[in-house]
């Protein structure tokens, strides 16, 4: 393997692409106690229609949450089982754009890393076994829509992107769409995108990055398969589909969430250069230090359950803004007005040195550090030169990034109301 | 990893963590006090109130200006509920020293800053600002309104709420609204005063820096705060019985499509002479979340074998002595998933488990707590539980402890557990309906 040293950060990282295309990716930890292996397809709820080989497939909204869960039936029954008997905490998640599984474990690692690797290449699924699993995931999107941080965004984004584009539905989708998901549905998934090359094996601990990728090569198929083609749909464009929505749920008070496309993700090294600018840039605008949230909060109208996100998925970047206000019109307008405003140098300044301190940090946590990596191998950059990338950027690059993507029109926003407040 | 403990000053502890390991330093500071629903609002808003400016950083955007300046280091407020005591106070986090160039840890200045929060907030005349007064009440008003829109969290302090009337135990960490209404900035900073001159405190850091040199930044930070009759009185009754013979049981209605089912079991003779690791690994045997928590008794029969649910599990609270269970549910099948958790809760308190069962609920126990040990935020709040009840003993000695657990200790440690209470937040009607 390959090691690439982070001087400045105290870090090496060693990596390697294997013959059949899979990433290789591991930061040794040493003196840690635990260890996290995170194996990680690129494939999540928006890539529902793809080619492979010649063949067209259109998949209904929630498979790749749905094949997450059934994953974990192998031959012999639950791998949760083996996980378990050697102490290992595994889970998995999905998102628009990945499937993550991943395990921490104190003892035996290797082994728990050939179980990984195995069981996520491993489909097992019958009728029965998928049957069963609709009673459990009809709870879980229960959950969700009675979840009304959860709902807020879901309408956001729906707002953001329709019924034309897949983020406009819920990654784990509707009772009605897993109903329609079928073995069949579920090994055709798994044949597109579970293979090496659609893939990145990431770790961080107290490991041998050695012995790592022996075991991925002993676990997995030495040939490249090839790729699948996705399909993502039409160009979604910059402006919202719709603007407003407004619904009643069982809430103290208003919630909103707001967002904005950005359009296209870049791709390559110049990804991460575009993601540092924009995190530093709403990092200036709306974080907790920035002006235009101090002055809300202190007005009464945002409080600490504020919170801003900027997504990357389906080729597309955005960002959602969301809270509980009892003004959600007047927070966001005085939100989108802060953007239009150039950011103070000084200030600047030490949202810089902050943001460098939090890339320091962010080493210690290993889920972040595996999926960043993760990310990483996606989108075709390296997250580990983020401090040096941050430190190339100028307060006149964030302004100018504000000025050209959170145009205060392009803005969508979503509220869920109290029922007092209606009648 | 090397801890120290020692008095700064006359109740006032100091825990220290040395370790070279994390990037990451952790300092944290609380007051213990009595929960009680009277002083809980008060006790909670707090330290958003010092939060919101000192004596040298005067407002938010000064403090925001200082934090970030030491490499966005954060100090936070935190407000707790251990067993039946209420931590307040903050926790901090900022790049370990190690990490920066020399010159650059920002340790002592955010020591400084922490111990200025606490002693000479942002006054005028004495007084907290009624500004700052008036606007943290509000937002913990709206905390506490909003405790419904996490329903699952809801429901479960409704559980707490309604099993146990007249205990302590039954009030929120936030307090209630009620109380909450009732802060005005006179009477809060008699409260603070007060607070300050008889509460015991918990220091705790970890980090790379030596325990020395923490304890003298600590001393010098917190040279001004007053030290009068301190308050000894304050720790958790535990009940040993259900409160009636029978078991009780609760509905209330939310507009939800998913209902949530939290049931209340007291320990009973267990907490006796507290095994803390035959609890733990009974808890993890029945669903106690962890490395084993996969092959747990809930996980296994009511998630995957009924499928009836999403997510099932129970809490442990090793002070108070009480276990919870939580699962959503379709409303129709509330009976179902009753009778299916009783089962499992039958079946640990009989020895209705496989000897693997237990195997992976021991492996799982002392896993977690090996890998606790990588956890800065674990390990403070691990350490102050540990400190509040006396108990020297740290994860890697759980761990082990936990290794040496029998089918018989498993037994003991459920065979007094008792159902108390049982909640269902159901969908339909919204009525407020409770027994």
């Amino acid at each position: 393997m390959r090691a690439i040293e982070y001087p400045g950060q105290g870090v090496t990282l060693y990596r390697s692409v294997l013959p059949n295309g899979l990433s290789v990716y591991v930061v040794p930890k040493p003196g840690w106690r635990k260890c996290r292996a995170a194996f990680v397809t690129s494939f999540g709820g928006a890539d529902r229609r793809f080619t492979l080989e010649g063949e067209r497939c259109d998949t209904p909204a929630g498979v790749a949450h749905y094949l997450e869960h059934k994953m974990f039936d192998m031959p012999y029954g639950s791998v949760d089982s083996v996980f378990a008997a050697r102490g290992a905490d595994s889970n998995a998640y999905t998102s628009y754009a990945v499937t993550s599984y991943h395990f921490t474990c104190t003892d035996r690692f290797e082994d728990d890393l050939r179980t990984l690797l195995a069981f996520v290449s491993t489909p097992y699924f019958t009728p029965e076994t998928v049957e069963k699993e609709r009673g459990i995931i009809g709870q879980e999107i229960a959950q969700g829509e009675d979840d009304p941080d959860w709902a807020v965004y879901q309408d956001c984004l729906r707002l953001l992107f329709g019924g034309q584009h897949p983020l406009g539905d819920d990654v784990a989708g509707t009772a009605a769409s897993i109903a329609e998901v079928s073995t069949e549905t579920l090994y055709a998934c798994h044949r597109a995108f579970y293979i090496p090359a659609n893939m990145a094996l990431c770790v961080a601990g107290d490991v041998d990055p050695e012995a790592v990728e022996r075991i991925a090569r002993e676990e997995l198929p030495e040939e490249p398969a090839p790729l699948p083609v996705r399909d993502w749909g039409p160009d979604p464009g910059l402006e919202p589909v719709e603007r407003h929505s407004q619904r009643i749920m069982d809430v103290a008070a208003p919630l909103f969430c707001a967002g904005i496309k950005l359009g296209p993700a870049a791709t390559g090294p110049e990804a991460l250069r575009e993601r540092l600018t924009a995190e530093l840039a709403l990092r200036c605008l709306w974080g907790k230090s920035a002006p235009a949230y101090l002055a809300l909060y202190e007005k009464g109208l945002l409080n600490n359950s504020f919170y801003f996100e900027l997504d990357h998925a389906a080729g597309q970047s955005y960002v959602t803004l969301s809270g509980e206000s009892a003004d959600p019109e007047a927070a966001l307008a005085a939100l989108t007005a802060a953007a239009e405003k150039p950011v103070d140098p000084a200030f600047f300044l030490r949202q810089k040195k902050a943001a460098y301190g939090g890339f320091i940090r962010r080493l210690d946590d290993f889920y972040e550090l595996t999926e960043s990596l993760a990310e990483g191998c996606f989108g075709g950059f390296d997250p580990l030169l983020a401090p040096e990338t941050l430190d190339a950027i100028g307060c006149d690059d964030v302004s100018a990034w504000a000025a050209e993507h959170l145009a205060a029109g392009r803005f969508a926003l979503s509220i869920i109301r109290p029922k007092e407040e209606q009648a | 990893m090397d801890r120290t403990r020692r008095e700064l000053m006359p109740g006032v502890y100091l825990t220290c963590l040395r370790t070279e390991r994390f990037k990451t330093a952790l300092l944290s500071l609380h007051l213990l006090t009595g929960l009680d629903r009277q002083t809980a609002a008060q006790n909670a808003a707090l330290p958003g109130v010092l939060r919101r400016g000192t004596v040298s950083a005067p407002d938010m955007t000064a403090l925001a200006a200082r934090l970030d300046g030491l490499y966005g280091a954060h100090i936070e407020p935190s407000v707790r509920k251990i067993g039946e005591i209420q931590a307040v106070g903050f926790v901090a986090d900022l790049v370990d020293g190690a990490c920066l160039p020399a010159g650059e840890d920002p340790l002592e200045d955010v020591i400084a800053l922490l111990g200025e929060m606490l002693l000479a907030p942002n006054t005028r005349g004495g007084l907290l600002l009624p500004a700052y007064v008036d606007g943290e009440r509000e937002k913990l008003l709206q905390d506490i309104r909003a405790r419904v829109n996490d329903r699952e969290t809801y429901a479960n302090s409704r559980l707490v709420e309604l099993m146990c009337p007249g205990e302590a135990y039954a009030v929120d960490a936030l307090g209630d609204e009620e109380t909450a209404r009732a802060i005005g900035y006179v009477a809060l900073t008699r409260h603070y005063r007060t607070l300050l001159a008889e509460c015991p405190m918990e220091l705790f850091y970890c980090g790379s820096a030596p325990a020395e040199r923490v304890a003298a930044a600590l001393t010098d930070a917190l040279a001004a705060m007053p030290r009068g009759e301190l308050n000894g009185d304050i720790g958790t009754d535990i009940r040993m019985n259900t409160v009636e013979e029978g078991l009780r049981s609760f509905t209330e209605r939310m507009d939800v499509g998913q209902g949530k089912l939290a049931l209340g079991y007291r320990l009973g003779d267990a907490m006796e002479e507290p095994d803390m690791a035959a609890l733990r690994v009974m808890n993890a045997l029945l669903g106690g979340g962890g490395a084993a928590y996969v092959n747990s008794r809930l996980y296994v029969n009511v998630r995957e074998r009924m499928s009836l649910c999403y997510y099932v599990y129970s809490t442990l609270d090793t002070v108070k002595g009480v276990v919870t269970v939580s699962c959503g549910i379709d409303p129709a099948d509330c009976e179902k998933a009753l009778s299916a958790i009783g089962r499992q809760v039958a079946a640990v308190k009989d020895g209705g488990f496989t000897d693997d069962e237990l195997r992976t609920a021991r492996t799982g126990v002392s896993a977690d707590m090996l890998a606790l040990t990588d956890q800065p935020e674990g390990l403070e709040q691990f350490w102050l539980v540990q400190d509040l009840l006396g108990l020297d003993y740290g994860p890697e000695e759980l761990a082990a402890l936990a290794e040496d657990v029998t089918r018989d200790d498993v037994i003991k440690a459920a065979a007094g557990m008792e159902c108390d209470a049982v909640y269902f937040l159901s969908g339909g009607e919204d009525e407020d309906e409770s027994d």
